[in-house]
């Protein structure tokens, strides 16, 4: 009981950590910024962040390099021709899953 | 009527990430587990924190060795709330950058409300909105991923260890593929958003594979490679003002 209640904190304070870094800019930015500069940078920022988390932390995401990198390039190639994001997602997962699938049969 | 249309949308667009989520977090579920977690404290790490990387992180002070529980100490708590800042962090350059995007109807109430939902995957299809972002929209959108990530967590902390070893490890790249699809597509027309792409993905790697860099956690990574790469896009290629910055007529 005692650790449950030690475990109950520590979620508490992750979450609140967690909720204050989300909420803040949301609350105390309601104003729109002027500087076009910001402006583009705010602009380009989701692009930057989100290709900065996919790469290089992809080639590890699956726990072997060959299938993150045929994984990675089906996900791309679907998304060059626009297809949605749950499309591109589970084409990614399929082909990194043959391919770890070939890999056992020519082991 | 609308808004009713509006809810929807924002559901449809959240299905792809909740579906993301559900396998990424029954990877949560099963480590928590194997950790010392109840299956009920990892379901409510996960429904009040709705992060991966955090999650993982706090996971490791909690529980630093395989059925060692933390007792709680000043030390501890101080590791916990400057490791969850850290890694959590880059939620406010992504709060930051949606702030410019809400519609006028997003009251206070709402902004309290809704910046509980922003996660990476959240962040990433709203930012692809053309227009601005109202809170019913938001509402839909955030919904099933929380529960998704949720449920995910359940699944994994209850029954973890059936799935085979190829299909979990298989999922693990689902999210990557749903980042990937949000930034291909700008890309292509988009110069400006190439470049900022290119460039974060170029410091990241430098970062990463340079060993003197090593110091910088992932979490910070990210904010550097972001941070670098759309001020030279913005600098190179500032939007047009009519784009992204009007409010709804």
């Amino acid at each position: 009981m005692k650790i449950t209640l030690v475990i109950a904190a520590y979620i508490l304070i992750m979450a609140a950590v967690t909720y204050l870094i989300r909420m803040a800019p949301f609350v105390l930015f309601r104003k729109k910024i002027r500087s076009r500069f910001l402006r583009s940078m705010l602009y380009y920022l989701p692009y930057a962040v989100l290709s900065a988390m996919v790469i290089p932390a992809v080639f590890s995401s699956t726990g072997s390099l060959l299938t993150a990198v045929v994984g990675l390039a089906v996900a791309i190639l679907l998304a060059v021709f626009n297809r949605s994001l749950l499309v591109v997602a589970l084409g990614a997962s399929s082909a990194a899953y043959l391919t770890g699938l070939l890999l056992q049969l020519f082991q | 009527m609308k808004k009713n249309t509006l809810f929807k949308t924002g559901l449809c667009d959240g299905i792809p990430i909740a579906l993301g989520y559900l396998s990424v977090s029954f990877g949560f579920g099963i480590s928590a587990v194997n950790a010392g977690l109840s299956p009920l404290a990892a379901v409510l790490t996960s429904l009040t924190n709705v992060t991966s990387a955090g999650q993982v992180a706090g996971l490791a002070i909690m529980a630093p060795e395989t059925g060692v529980l933390t007792l709680l100490s000043l030390a501890t708590v101080l590791e916990m709330i400057l490791t969850q800042f850290t890694i959590n962090i880059r939620y406010f350059l992504m709060s930051l950058s949606l702030s410019q995007r809400l519609d006028r109807s997003f009251t206070l109430r709402h902004r309290f409300l809704a910046s509980f939902g922003i996660t990476d995957e959240v962040f990433g299809v709203a930012s692809s909105k053309k227009e601005p972002l109202k809170p019913i929209y938001m509402y839909g959108l955030i919904l099933l991923p929380v529960l998704g990530w949720t449920l995910g967590t359940l699944l994994g902390s209850v029954a973890g260890s059936i799935l085979p070893d190829g299909l979990k490890y298989a999922l693990g790249i689902a999210i990557y593929g749903m980042f990937v699809a949000i930034v291909v597509p700008p890309a292509k027309r988009d110069r400006g958003v190439l470049c900022a792409s290119l460039l974060a993905i170029a410091v990241s790697c430098l970062i990463a594979y340079i060993p003197i860099f090593s110091f910088i956690t992932s979490g910070f990574a990210i904010i550097i490679a972001a941070l670098i790469a759309s001020a030279v896009a913005a600098y190179f290629f500032p939007i047009r003002e009519d784009e992204d910055g009007g409010d709804a007529a």
